[in-house]
């Protein structure tokens, strides 16, 4: 499974993406589970709005956090949260 | 005993409110205490609210409503609110008896995050003995209600020797239905399953194919469906590793308030379990003698004291050391490293000789009045 690079993303209704205080972390709920994140998965994640593609996500994020070169780390973990079912194309 | 330094334990992250012994079916491997008809008195609303209130502000962010059957509360709806306004993500997990699609709109206007409907069987027939209640036809009807909805919907089937050989047909009737997740839990043998046993536990061969057809459709449908698959542990040689820790992760709080750290250890003795109405959540997790009892390592005895895979599954299970073996101190007997080992294969035999007896001894259903007859 790969990300179709027109197609926008966004975070899939099956699932939750939440800050938790007490782990002072964002996670990921879904039935029976619950996945941790580390800051910039969940950045990512919070990109996948339905309103912008891989490379629009990748552009606004290294504006973010004034840098480049982001595209394979993102697109790396997007594909596994595709896999997982965390978000969702078209 | 463990010590109950604060800053070794870890707060619990898993809440399971049984809300009610109260159901409508008698499910013969129901987990439920075989003496549950004594436990008459329920937690009330508000009492279950400050109990959600607490276990959030520690940390506990998976809820699962359950009983019981959940939906006998009238309260539901006002609890699941409640429990979405705190942020949990909830989870209700019912036979489907009494479900209306109206009530399923309900629920997840308050918040309801998803619905675990278990069935018994993949025929009317099987299903309805099981259930001891004319309820095959309805349940279907509630897991179709529930995906349209929008909730990921999850199936529960509870797997034992009435209803192994029926694997194929169970996995064709949960992609039919449009499962997001299936849940084949083999059944661990506490409350009223210990009771049956003999009538429940399939052979190894049963297990084995049922487990092989069960992996083949895992993959086929990778992607699409997610399949829980709990093992029997009757035919492993180390146990699982319960509750993750005791009093490490998991919380249930019984109908009649009681704090357990799995729902089977109320019927451990000696262990004292609080209860919410006496205590706040934090006192109970941190300091009551029940959650410190096998906290850590210390507890253990030998072949567990010294075992190198004791930090892998904590010497087993507490209430299956205690019900098979009569020492709640002692590893669970599932483990090949126990000296109690010969009683699981006791158990598989018991089960073959009365599955192949002329004139097999029926199940006993659960229900009040058996509940009365059996404490
Ligand atoms: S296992 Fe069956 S009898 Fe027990 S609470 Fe669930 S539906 Fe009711
Ligand atoms: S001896 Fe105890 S700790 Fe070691 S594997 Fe067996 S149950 Fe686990």
């Amino acid at each position: 499974m790969s990300i179709n690079l027109d197609q926008t993303i966004k975070f899939s209704p099956m699932h939750r993406l939440q800050w938790e205080e007490a782990q002072q972390k964002d996670v990921i709920l879904y039935p029976e589970g619950m996945v941790e994140l580390n800051q910039s998965s969940a950045e990512i994640l919070k990109c996948c709005d339905g309103t912008r593609n891989l490379a629009q996500i990748v552009n606004d994020l290294e504006q973010k956090f004034a840098t480049t070169g982001l595209t394979n780390d993102i697109t790396a973990f997007l594909e596994v949260a595709l896999k997982n079912g965390w978000i969702q194309q078209n | 005993m463990a010590g109950s330094n604060k800053t070794k334990i870890t707060p619990p992250r898993w809440l399971l409110a049984e809300l009610t012994y109260a159901c409508p079916l008698q499910c013969p491997y129901c987990a439920n205490p075989i003496d549950y008809a004594k436990y008459q008195s329920e937690l009330s609303t508000e009492d279950w609210k400050r109990v959600l209130t607490q276990a959030r502000k520690m940390g506990a962010v998976q809820l699962g409503f359950s009983g019981g059957e959940p939906l006998t509360r009238k309260d539901l709806p006002e609890l699941v609110k409640h429990a979405r306004d705190l942020g949990y993500y909830s989870n209700l997990i019912t036979s489907g008896y009494g479900l209306t699609e109206e009530k399923i709109v309900q629920l997840k206007e308050a918040g309801l995050d998803h619905i675990q409907v278990s069935i018994q069987a993949s025929t009317q027939e099987l299903n309805d003995h099981l259930a001891g209640t004319e309820s095959f036809q309805h349940k279907k009807e509630v897991a179709h209600l529930v995906k349209k909805r929008g909730y990921p919907m999850v199936l529960c089937v509870v797997i034992h020797r009435e209803n192994i050989h029926q694997m194929p047909q169970i996995l064709e009737m949960a992609e039919e239905l449009g499962a997001d997740y299936l849940e084949l839990a083999n059944t661990q043998y506490y409350g009223w399953a210990h009771a049956n046993r003999d009538l429940l536990l399939p052979t190894k061969e049963q297990f084995e194919q049922a487990e092989q057809i069960a992996q083949a459709f895992k993959e086929k449908v990778a992607g699409k469906m997610k399949i829980y698959y709990v093992v029997p542990d009757f035919y492993e040689d180390r146990p699982k590793a319960c509750m993750n820790g005791w009093g490490t992760t998991f919380l249930t709080i019984a109908p009649d308030g009681v704090a357990l750290p799995c729902h089977s250890a109320r019927e451990l003795p000696g262990l004292d379990c609080p209860n919410v109405k006496d205590y706040s959540i934090e006192q109970i997790w941190y300091e009551s003698k029940t959650f410190n009892f096998f906290r850590g390592f210390d507890w253990m005895k030998e072949p567990c004291s010294s075992c190198d895979e004791k930090e892998k599954d904590f010497g087993g299970c507490r209430c299956q050391a205690y019900l098979l073996s009569g020492d709640m101190y002692a590893a669970d007997p599932v483990c090949s490293k126990s000296p109690n080992h010969p009683i699981i294969q006791d158990a598989i035999d018991s089960a073959k000789a009365s599955a192949l007896a002329d004139n097999e001894k029926p199940l006993i259903f659960r229900n009040s009045k058996n509940s009365r007859l059996l404490s």
